[in-house]
């Protein structure tokens, strides 16, 4: 890499952006949570913008245990999955432009996905962080934590296995 | 428990486990999450939940094969397995996942309904211990297995019907 003119901020950005935007767009699941993802740098948040349809306990009211293990899902295969195409798009192997949902890469499976319920989720919105704590060419184990008003309580967390698709090169 | 009469039926503990299907099945039939993914109570009773959702593009996880998320299947494994705590005998309505963990056999073939069957196997006075298995149209591959704990709510003294 030369050190020549350092890269249009706007477009650092927006290729990030827009390799972002490809994968939550490409999984329809996503859309159906309310799910969104806020980036900052190679960090991401999700959010889980309330809806009554996500509650499963109407007398306190609180989330249904099934959203909130969708939202963790979702937030560890969008944290690993955008590692991998963050390599690939800043490296330039993938040009940002021309990335669909048809010429993504294969999203990472799930093996297995442990979740940790600590509090009840309160209807209001939640966020989630998931940290890889390994990533190898066939396996990698995230973890991820979610809160609503105060990062420090979380509401769950948990760990998931994944098997990585298959590079080819 | 508490045995009541019901009209011109006996009392006694399968009176009391046919109500508490009642209240689980009028229970479920209240989850908005469940009815948001469409789910439909096969059988319940005496700690034992079946429960079934039908394949949607809206819950698709992944875009280039059609597979359900795993996400969705998760919600139908925690329904299916609380269900199946509050129909113990031994529990009463009302409980809450502690943990679940879900293994992910295979992919669920996309266009065809999942259901879950769910057993409560142990209940001490404060913990429901249970275990889940779900397939797709082909009975003879589990899609996935699932293993929770969950709370069981008791009343704060006595035991009233």
């Amino acid at each position: 890499m030369s050190r020549g003119k350092p890269e249009p901020v706007e477009r650092i950005k927006q290729r990030r952006d827009r390799a972002l935007a490809v994968l939550v767009e490409a999984v329809p699941y996503i859309g159906f949570l309310g799910v969104s993802f806020d980036r900052r740098g190679d960090e991401l948040t999700g959010v889980l913008s309330y809806d009554p349809k996500l509650i499963g306990n109407p007398l306190l009211p609180a989330l249904h245990g099934g959203a909130i293990a969708s939202f963790l899902e979702v937030t560890a295969i969008m944290e690993l999955s955008f590692t991998l195409l963050w390599d690939d798009v800043e490296s330039g192997r993938i040009a940002a432009e021309s990335l669909s949902p048809e010429t993504l890469p294969r999203l990472p499976k799930t093996i297995d996905f442990t979740v940790d319920y600590l509090r009840s989720g309160l209807p209001r919105d939640a966020y989630a962080r998931a940290r890889v704590n390994r990533q190898g060419r066939r396996y990698a184990s995230v973890h991820v934590e979610a809160w609503q008003d105060n990062r420090q309580r979380l509401f769950a967390q948990a760990t998931g296995h994944f098997l990585m698709p298959p590079r080819d090169g | 428990m508490t045995g009541r009469d019901g009209e011109g039926g006996a009392a006694g503990p399968a009176d009391g486990i046919a109500q508490k299907a009642r209240i689980a099945r009028q229970f479920i039939a209240a989850i908005p999450f469940s009815g948001a993914l469409d789910m439909r109570l096969e059988d319940i009773g005496d700690g034992m939940a079946t429960i079934s959702m039908p394949w949607s593009a809206a819950l698709v996880g992944d875009p280039k094969t059609g597979v359900i998320h795993g996400g969705a299947v998760s919600a139908l494994m925690d329904t299916c397995g609380g269900a199946a705590v509050m129909c113990h005998p031994e529990a009463l309505a009302g409980t809450a996942t502690i943990d679940l963990r879900i293994d992910y056999m295979r992919a669920a073939t996309p266009g065809q309904r999942i259901t879950a069957r769910a057993e409560c196997y142990h209940v001490t006075r404060s913990v429901a211990f249970v275990r889940a298995e779900a397939w797709d149209e082909d009975r003879s591959r589990p899609v996935a297995a699932a293993t929770g704990a969950f709370t069981v709510e008791r009343p704060a003294s006595g035991d009233k019907p």
